[in-house]
């Protein structure tokens, strides 16, 4: 079962505490400069944005069908099965296409390094497949950010809705966004006001499946092209062929 | 005339200087210092001119070797070696820009051992590598011939209706994959310019584009090289280039048309004043003019018709990938004077490599063939290419 994490925007206390376990999860530097930057970028994966007493938190949404995944021209990106996308370094070739093609804009690049890498939100893998918590979800002090079973914590979400109504936007961003993700969110306000794509532009389609129904014809494609293109050079020389020979019987013909 | 000489010459030093600095920048400072890339615009110029209107302006190739060799169109044989050629130095260059543009170049073949076959950009990737090798063969016997190796020509006859056919396959599925690269950013790209009829609008318009360079090239190099210019190859090819657009045209307005937006693209907006832009160029001028019979008669008429084609189909290759993102992004992009300069270097290299080809290699029909062909016109497409002539039959 795939694993996700939950932020009820309605509980955190904007004390940017995950932020700071995410930077000494994944060995960044983090300081009061770097806590006060309010966008994420190849050394914030995650950030707390405040906005009139309200705070937001944005990282990876970890779709359940990555576009980041399906674009990437060497598979640099994969979905694992516990719930993380990953990305192995060692194959990327630095395309970037895994930038523009994601609806949450995650991927963020090391443009002053002369060996760049992607960089993003990964889901502390390692801490995930050996059955602990996220560094973010352990830190929080409120619970705001919780870590589980996706399943489970949509029911859970469902719930916090059900019971203070007035509370919560009646929806949970993320359960059928691009076909899902395992990030979930919970708010009073509307998520798109901190920079999240509208769900109604972004759609419940999985990304992939906007290249994949031009990329699943070509195996059709390419044998049913060639013999066309085949037949035509067939057609065409064949004419010639005949002429040349039709002229060579005329000639014949008449000499007899 | 030797006073204009040395002035290219100069401009050609000076641009070739400044690409060196940037390349240095490029190599030694990274994409962050040499570009005006960022994480909201991660694909720039580079994309957006040198891989997508590169591999665009290289489409003559495949245009004019399918309309000779597939449909046996026997009158356009002499432009068939320019416009291979062209072709072939427009992916060399392509490789040369992306090698610019990649973050990690030296992975570059990376792609032919962690394959996925779900990524559009490995398509297009394992396309154009196998199209340059095959625009290698389609190249090299004007190499051979040129030292006199006839046994190995023998070869590639044996071989070239392969060879045309996997070259027009493979022109097919990536210049349209060009295209379907974008189709996974709907919420991103503009609507003007995000159809899910990409792949078949990025095709049309490089047949356009191919037909209109083909036309360019030939009237360039008969300016440059002092050569006889063949009418009526211009004249025909200027027909096919008055069809193709009329059917781009059409490809674009029912894409409009049942997308409801005809009455978004004629109300004033900063997309809009792009797309009018594109439009004019791509459309209405060169529409137009290749209306009137004395312009498609005319050397210069369709010199001037081809160069608006050219610059319609680059503006809107540009939109795709550059204007239909500032409105999300919510800034606008524009290159660093150190991209405009890797960009030109990359052209200017196109444009002396061509120069360099023409002077050593046969790449153009003797000038007495030439004039031969004007007087008998059936005689002299077999006499003015001796090789590739009956390289198909």
């Amino acid at each position: 079962m795939s694993k996700a994490l939950l932020y009820d925007a309605t509980m955190c206390i904007g004390c940017k505490q995950c932020e700071g376990a995410c930077a000494q999860q994944n060995k960044l530097p983090y300081d009061d400069k770097v806590a006060a930057e309010s966008v994420q970028s190849e050394h914030k994966y995650t950030v707390v944005m405040t906005k009139d007493d309200k705070f937001m938190r944005r990282l990876c949404m970890h779709c359940e069908h990555p576009a980041c995944a399906s674009v990437c021209p060497v598979g640099a990106f994969h979905k694992t099965k516990e719930g993380p996308v990953v990305y192995d370094v060692w194959k990327c070739i630095g395309c970037r296409y895994c930038m523009v093609a994601c609806a949450f804009a995650q991927p963020k690049y090391e443009w002053g390094s002369l060996n760049p890498r992607v960089r993003k939100c990964v889901m502390c893998p390692d801490r995930v497949v050996a059955g602990k918590q996220t560094a973010c979800a352990e830190i929080c002090p409120t619970g705001a950010t919780k870590f589980g079973d996706r399943d489970d914590l949509i029911k859970e979400a469902q719930a916090r809705i059900r019971d203070n109504p007035s509370n919560y936007q009646p929806r949970i961003y993320g359960l059928h966004e691009v076909g899902g993700t395992c990030v979930l969110i919970l708010s009073s306000m509307n998520v798109e006001d901190y920079g999240y794509p509208a769900s109604a532009k972004i759609g419940d389609t999985p990304m992939p499946e906007y290249t994949g129904r031009v990329m699943e014809k070509i195996p059709d494609f390419i044998p049913v092209w060639s013999l066309v293109l085949g037949g035509i050079y067939w057609i065409s020389h064949r004419r010639e062929e005949v002429a040349e020979a039709e002229a060579e019987e005329k000639k014949n013909g008449s000499a007899r | 005339m030797k006073i204009k000489l040395t002035f290219w010459k100069i401009v050609f030093l000076v641009i070739m200087a400044m690409g060196l600095y940037s390349t240095f920048v490029r190599y030694f400072h990274g994409l962050g210092a040499v570009s005006n890339m960022n994480d909201q615009f991660p694909w720039g110029l580079w994309i957006g001119f040198d891989c997508l209107c590169g591999v665009m302006l290289a489409a003559g190739g495949f245009c004019i070797v399918g309309a000779v060799y597939l449909f046996n169109v026997e009158r356009l044989h002499s432009v068939v070696r320019p416009a291979v050629l062209t072709a072939f130095l427009g992916y060399l260059l392509f490789i040369v820009g992306l090698l610019f543009d990649l973050g990690r170049p030296w992975y570059i073949w990376h792609q032919l051992i962690y394959m996925n076959p779900h990524s559009v950009m490995f398509e297009v990737g394992m396309c154009v590598m196998a199209y340059t090798t095959v625009l290698f063969f389609e190249f090299l016997p004007n190499v051979l011939e040129r030292f006199h190796l006839t046994t190995p020509i023998k070869w590639i006859k044996r071989v070239y209706p392969v060879l045309i056919i996997l070259g027009i396959l493979l022109s097919t599925l990536h210049q349209s994959s060009l295209g379907s690269l974008y189709l996974i950013m709907p919420s991103k790209l503009h609507p003007f310019w995000y159809t899910p009829a990409l792949p078949f609008l990025f095709f049309g318009s490089a047949i356009a584009v191919g037909l209109a360079m083909t036309i360019f090239e030939s009237t360039q190099s008969a300016k440059a090289f002092g050569r006889h210019l063949e009418l009526p190859v211009l004249v025909n090819l200027g027909g096919a280039l008055l069809v193709a657009l009329w059917v781009n045209a059409l490809l674009r307005f029912e894409d409009y048309f049942h997308r409801g937006l005809l009455g978004q693209i004629v109300k004033p907006s900063y997309e809009a004043y792009f797309l009018w832009l594109e439009l004019t160029l791509a459309f209405v001028i060169p529409i137009t003019m290749l209306s009137f019979k004395k312009v498609r008669l005319s050397p210069n008429g369709l010199y001037l018709a081809s160069i608006f084609t050219v610059l319609g189909f680059i503006t809107n290759r540009l939109n795709v990938s550059l204007t239909g993102f500032e409105t999300y992004v919510g800034h606008h992009y524009v290159p660093k004077w150190t991209e405009f300069s890797v960009t030109l270097m990359i052209i200017a290299m196109g444009f002396a490599l061509f120069g360099v080809a023409v002077k050593y290699l046969p790449i153009f029909p003797e000038e007495e063939h030439a004039v031969q062909r004007h007087l008998r016109p059936e005689a002299g497409s077999v006499v003015s290419t001796p090789v590739l002539g009956h390289a198909g039959d």
